[in-house]
């Protein structure tokens, strides 16, 4: 079982990736942390982090730009801060007017997307744009280099795989320039159209109306300009997310669902011929060792120790319902392992106390930079 | 008086306040972060309403077939299946519901056929941001019709969706009102408009929020309910603690037991600690439960964390008793 600083040897980004509730958001930023405290110039791009987790790296008047998390933080949490850890909270909207900028091919094209009734509208809501700000945003800054490492938490999204087909998404809906043809098809574009799309159009007049049609061809329209620039754009995003320096980590929990969501997503990452590095689990149960069929022992033993029969009783019923539970853990964990037919699997245990401060933090990462001897015996020591 | 002040006079008065009873609604969104479990409360809702002998469709809608999973049932797809007695369950697909959209707006079947096949339409149908959404609502709502426009289509007493998580659940519920502004005037514009008026139509739909007692889900739920209310309008009737551990052993008893588990080892220890673990936690998530309660609105109902290591249809049922 390798630590999360050998997965993540000679990476320049890493992505944690998994369903929603599984803890994405507070591994991404104890990976960064950890990562920056082994020396290293880190970056983590994060969304809507928890306010108390935000306060602590001291991120609250975090936006759209990389800034540096105070190290005296660190200090005072008795970690040793070798590198640099700065973070960002991504800003969809803020990042898709910087882009529109930069694609536009000049001013009044920028002004006219910028100003359109439906991209003020929609620019925040628009199906996976979120999704492919992140990317963007992660594009952008390892163009920059002013970072060893990025980390990205990936937006919180029900199908954990929205931003893998976002790119495709987004240069589909700005294609929808072609409507604009179909809107007027004279000439040339009525030779190409043909007939039966004039029909169709027709059609389609009597069932949306022809004045939100004619809004949606001019906000198509809008974009005309940009889209050979956004398509060169989400290739290159693609190869990026390809490349063998890129480290997908998918981050799950124990219970059946979120693995079957794991399983799922690594399938879809190889699929995709993406960099799959491991998988982490988070909030697992660890079984006490040796300790299965001693039930009525146990109890029988509590009640010498404690000298009240009731309360042992309670603390033996107690052990039992944790140890099903760690039962059920190792289980779905040797499936996950079994499924992925990885070694890197990374177990984090389900700690005591929650986590949302940089204390909490370091407790998570004990676990994942620990050596598997080391984790072994942290957990023996625990159980 | 505000339903909250009666309440807390109520309270201040020693009664209990009888509220309206929530399940009488036509349509109930489930919603909350993710993971915290949207989809067991929404089964065990739907069961619960199927006993009280209402008939009941639980929706998904994110092409995931989580409900029917509860049930062991074969994947529902985009049918009305029964899961049980007067409980059925449907998996909402957005390419499916606006060919049903399309369907029933045009009757001429030729004309169809070349729509279908025109690619302006499947641009359309793939680009425009939000009507996956859109189609979507505008399926909810047709199941919640008396009049279903559907042919034969079933009548229900109660439509429960499980909704999209925080975020992306937000923008979902306003998917109509976005439109209605988007289109201005005509079909579309009405028709958004329709939807939107049964989402923020507080005498027939409602949502529950799912919580759990951990820091982060408890502050985005009360963010969450402040949006639904200000920025959807939509009625907010229940806030579920999902997950809570019971109180199994007294302050005193917890360091007694602390003082065991550094005096031994094996099974014993093990014990101990576990059980000065759950001490711990469950302190921690009432005290999470007393925040959740002070910063939201709608009424605050517990849900025990089950110990089952897998939730299955029985489990739902033993959660359903406990919903009100």
């Amino acid at each position: 079982m390798p630590a999360v600083d050998e997965l993540l040897a000679g990476k320049d980004i890493c992505i944690c990736a998994g369903s929603g509730g599984v803890g994405k958001t507070t591994t991404s930023a104890a990976i960064a942390a950890g990562m920056a405290a082994r020396g290293l110039r880190v970056c983590v791009l994060t969304i809507d982090p928890a306010k108390r987790l935000a306060d602590s790296l001291g991120l609250r008047e975090l936006g759209n730009e990389a800034t540096r998390v105070d190290p005296a933080l660190f200090e005072r949490h008795g970690i040793e801060m070798k590198g640099e850890l700065w973070a960002m909270m991504l800003d969809a909207k803020a990042t898709f007017d910087e882009l529109v900028a930069r694609q536009a091919p000049d001013e009044e094209s920028r002004d006219r997307v910028l100003n359109n009734r439906i991209y003020q509208q929609i620019s925040n809501a628009l199906a996976g744009s979120q999704e492919y700000m992140a990317m963007e945003k992660l594009f952008e800054l390892h163009t920059e280099g002013r970072f060893d490492l990025l980390v990205l938490d990936t937006p919180p999204s029900r199908d954990a795989l929205d931003f893998l087909d976002a790119p495709k998404r987004l240069t589909q809906f700005i294609e929808g320039r072609s409507l604009r043809v179909f809107m007027k098809p004279t000439g040339l574009a009525a030779r190409v159209a043909g007939r039966g799309a004039t029909v169709a159009l027709g059609v389609l007049k009597r069932i949306v109306g022809f004045d939100l049609l004619a809004d949606l061809a001019e906000f198509f329209n809008a974009f005309s300009g940009m889209v050979d620039g956004f398509q060169a754009r989400a290739k290159r995003v693609n190869s990026l997310l390809a490349d063998p320096h890129t480290c997908f980590l998918v981050v799950c929990g124990p219970q059946g669902e979120p693995i079957d969501e794991a399983v799922y997503f690594h399938r879809k990452l190889v699929e995709a011929k993406l960099p799959f590095g491991g998988v982490i689990v988070n909030k697992v149960h660890y079984p006490a060792e040796r300790l299965r069929g001693d039930g009525a022992d146990l109890e029988a033993t509590l009640t010498e120790k404690l000298g009240e029969e009731d309360l042992a009783k309670r603390v033996a019923e107690n052990f039992a319902d944790y140890q099903a539970l760690a039962e059920r853990d190792a289980r779905n964990i040797e499936h996950l392992a079994a499924e992925l037919r990885t070694k890197a699997t990374i177990r984090v245990p389900y700690l005591d106390e929650d986590v949302h401060d940089l204390g909490g933090l370091a407790e998570i990462n004990r676990y994942l930079f620990a050596s598997s001897e080391q984790r072994e015996a942290i957990a023996a020591g625990r159980a | 008086m505000s339903p909250r002040f009666s309440c807390r006079l109520a309270k201040l008065l020693g009664i209990t306040p009888i509220p309206p009873d929530f399940l009488d609604k036509r349509l109930i969104f489930v919603t909350g972060k993710g993971g915290v479990g949207k989809t067991t409360v929404a089964v065990a809702l739907g069961l619960r309403a199927a006993e009280e002998g209402k008939r009941t469709i639980v929706c998904e809608v994110s092409s995931q077939e989580n409900a029917s999973r509860f049930f062991e049932h074969t994947e529902v797809g985009f049918h009305e299946v029964e899961m049980e007695e007067n409980l059925w369950s449907i998996s909402i697909d957005p390419d499916e519901s606006m060919r049903e959209y399309v369907l029933l707006q045009l009757k001429v079947r030729a004309m169809r056929d070349l729509l279908f096949r025109s690619r302006i339409f499947n641009y359309l149908a793939a680009a425009t941001p939000g009507l996956k959404e859109l189609v979507t609502i505008g399926k909810i709502w047709e199941l919640a019709q008396l009049d279903r426009k559907v042919k034969s289509g079933r009548k229900y007493d109660l439509v429960i969706v499980d909704a999209p998580a925080t975020g992306h659940g937000i923008g979902f519920l306003q998917t109509p009102r976005t439109f209605a502004a988007i289109a201005r005037v005509g079909p579309i514009h009405s028709q958004a408009q329709q939807l939107n008026r049964l989402i923020v139509d507080h005498e027939h739909t409602g949502t529950a929020i799912v919580a759990l007692p951990e820091e982060m889900p408890v502050n985005e739920s009360a963010a969450l309910e402040s949006e639904l209310r200000s920025e959807v309008g939509v009625a907010v009737d229940r806030v579920y603690m999902n997950g809570l551990y019971p109180e199994r052993f007294s302050a005193e008893e917890a360091a007694r037991l602390g003082e065991l588990a550094g005096g031994e080892n094996g099974a014993v220890r093990a014990a101990a600690r576990a059980a000065v673990s759950e001490h711990g936690r469950a302190r921690s998530q009432r005290a999470q439960l007393a925040r959740l309660r002070r910063r939201v609105e709608a009424p605050v109902k517990t849900l025990p964390f089950l110990f089952e290591p897998e939730l299955d249809v029985e489990a739902a049922r033993r959660l359903a008793r406990r919903l009100g």
